[in-house]
């Protein structure tokens, strides 16, 4: 079958007045239907570069993104991309926020409203869709921020650090909670972290890039022996540190 | 129910009295101006004929609400003042919304603000009665000038100072440019379009007074420069003292307008 996500050779520059500097070289790798990627790798080294290429907010100059067989440009494969910020407008209420999306791409139906009261109802949001979203915890907020990004159902979810913003304990529980989330909805993702717990104890297969100009060093299969794999069951698994040693040490060999 | 401790109810007893100190302060403050105004004018230390006085004031405020010529004088300013506030709001944001849409153009117009919103405006006043004549249009295009140039250039900064992840947040949306206008600059900038609201309304107000003073036969200004010349100096007091009223009220309209907005959201 044919791989959801392909990426052949890419590579990308950053211009600027003082000269160019390569970002991304000669990047490979594909993602199946329904798999969890989570790709890691030192700060710049153009992570989040990656997500924007993936996403058709940037082109690449070299090399080619395919989804589905298809070139990004012309498919009509949804992607969702999930911030680092979840970006709640102050001057709408949580349940406007959340249909933003479908505002924008003008797909409000009644199907596609019940599709959403679903989910605030699922993901326990019901109570709060009139409220602001600075009434919500910033767990609620990453919540809101999800079904914002699934209301317009997206076959490949990008999620570009989206926990980095919260403090430690919310930010276990959010990325326990989002994953599952994720695993219930069969979704297609890739995570952006810099963590390397969070990458191994979300993931299928961890992608580690290179320094900048980021390369793929090594592309490591998860697994895990245990019956539930939630993220807070994968820490505590054995395996799990075997795993975080070696992608720790791909990650320092040669900076 | 008592649930309010000691300490607690000593701190609110505290902020009490500072709240009404500063009241009485201000009340104070005014009555001992207006009194010794009343008093050193009545005893002949100020002569009345040039400072006039509260008395006379009131007076001469009197005679001109029985006549009726005071309402057309204020009438007229408050319309001049409030057309050209409005103008210079709707013309303000369509003009920062077209140099955000296209940065190339503010980057060439952007030496051209600069300069007219330092030149000061009272300079082209005599230039817009020659081109326009001595009619309502100068009056009003006098006062959306002295605010225009502000105005356009802090929206703009505004504009741009939008966190870019939040443009990003529509794109990945599948939104384009008009989405990134219509659903985060405009309602993300909606205080500060309100901030520079309460600037203008006080900018247009002084306008539209340099206006009237060259080219106006009625309105506030008119009656000043009109009562200097024949040394009237009550309706020259009366009318800055209007304009006082005015100036506050109009500030007052435009909070009012803030907090009914933030009362909405």
């Amino acid at each position: 079958m044919q791989p959801l996500l392909e990426l052949k050779n890419i590579g990308l520059a950053y211009h600027s007045m003082n000269g160019e500097t390569l970002a991304l070289s000669n990047i490979s790798f594909s993602v199946e239907d329904g798999e969890f990627i989570a790709i890691v790798g030192p700060s710049g080294c153009g992570k989040s570069t990656l997500l924007s290429l993936i996403s058709g907010l940037l082109s690449p100059e070299s090399g080619s993104i395919r989804l589905r067989g298809q070139p990004i440009q012309n498919t009509s494969t949804n992607i969702g991309y999930m911030l680092q910020k979840d970006h709640l407008f102050e001057w709408r209420s949580v349940y406007s926020n959340v249909m933003l999306g479908l505002e924008i791409q003008k797909k409000i139906t009644e199907k596609s409203m019940d599709f959403v009261n679903n989910m605030l109802k699922t993901y326990e949001l019901e109570k709060f869709r009139k409220s602001k979203p600075s009434e919500l915890s910033g767990g609620m907020r990453q919540r809101a921020a999800l079904v914002r990004t699934l209301a317009l159902e997206p076959d490949l979810l990008l999620l570009d650090e989206p926990f980095s913003a919260l403090d430690y304990q919310t930010r276990l529980t959010v990325c326990d909670d989002i994953s599952s989330i994720i695993k219930e909805e069969k979704k297609t993702a890739i995570l952006v972290t810099h963590d390397l717990a969070e990458a191994i104890s979300t993931a299928d297969r961890v992608v580690v890039l290179s320094k900048r100009p980021g390369t793929v060093k090594k592309i490591i299969p998860i697994e895990f022996d245990i019956p539930y794999k939630t993220p807070m069951n994968t820490r505590n698994a054995p395996e799990f540190r075997d795993y975080f040693n070696i992608i720790w040490k791909e990650l320092n060999e040669n900076g | 129910m008592d649930d309010t401790s000691f300490t607690q109810q000593r701190y609110l007893k505290k902020r009490r009295r500072h709240k009404q100190t500063v009241s009485i302060s201000r009340g104070l403050i005014l009555i001992g101006f207006i009194a010794l105004w009343e008093i050193t004018t009545r005893l002949g230390i100020l002569n009345s004929f040039i400072f006039s006085s509260p008395g006379r004031i009131i007076k001469t405020f009197i005679s001109m609400v029985k006549d009726k010529s005071i309402f057309l004088h204020i009438g007229v300013t408050l319309y001049e003042t409030l057309l050209s506030f409005a103008l210079v709001v709707v013309i303000g944001v369509l003009a920062a919304v077209l140099l955000w849409l296209s940065k190339k153009l503010s980057e060439i117009l952007e030496p051209y603000w600069v300069v007219l919103n330092s030149l000061p405006k009272s300079a082209l006043a005599p230039v817009l009665i020659v081109w326009l004549g001595a009619t309502t249009k100068t009056i009003i295009v006098a006062g959306i000038s002295v605010a225009i140039f502000g105005t356009i250039i802090s929206l703009h900064t505004s504009f741009q100072e939008v966190e870019p992840d939040k443009m990003k947040l529509i794109y990945t949306l599948g939104g384009n440019k008009m989405d990134v206008l219509l659903k985060v600059i405009l309602p993300g900038t909606v205080p500060t379009i309100i901030s520079t609201m309460k600037v203008n309304i006080g900018l247009c107000l002084v306008g539209v007074i340099i206006g009237e003073f060259l080219a106006a036969r009625n309105g506030l200004g008119y009656l000043i420069i009109y009562g200097s010349q024949v040394f009237k100096m009550d309706w020259v007091l009366m009318s800055i003292v209007i304009l006082c009223v005015i100036a506050m009220g109009l500030y007052k309209l435009i909070n009012l307008l803030e907090k009914l907005y933030l009362k909405r959201i």
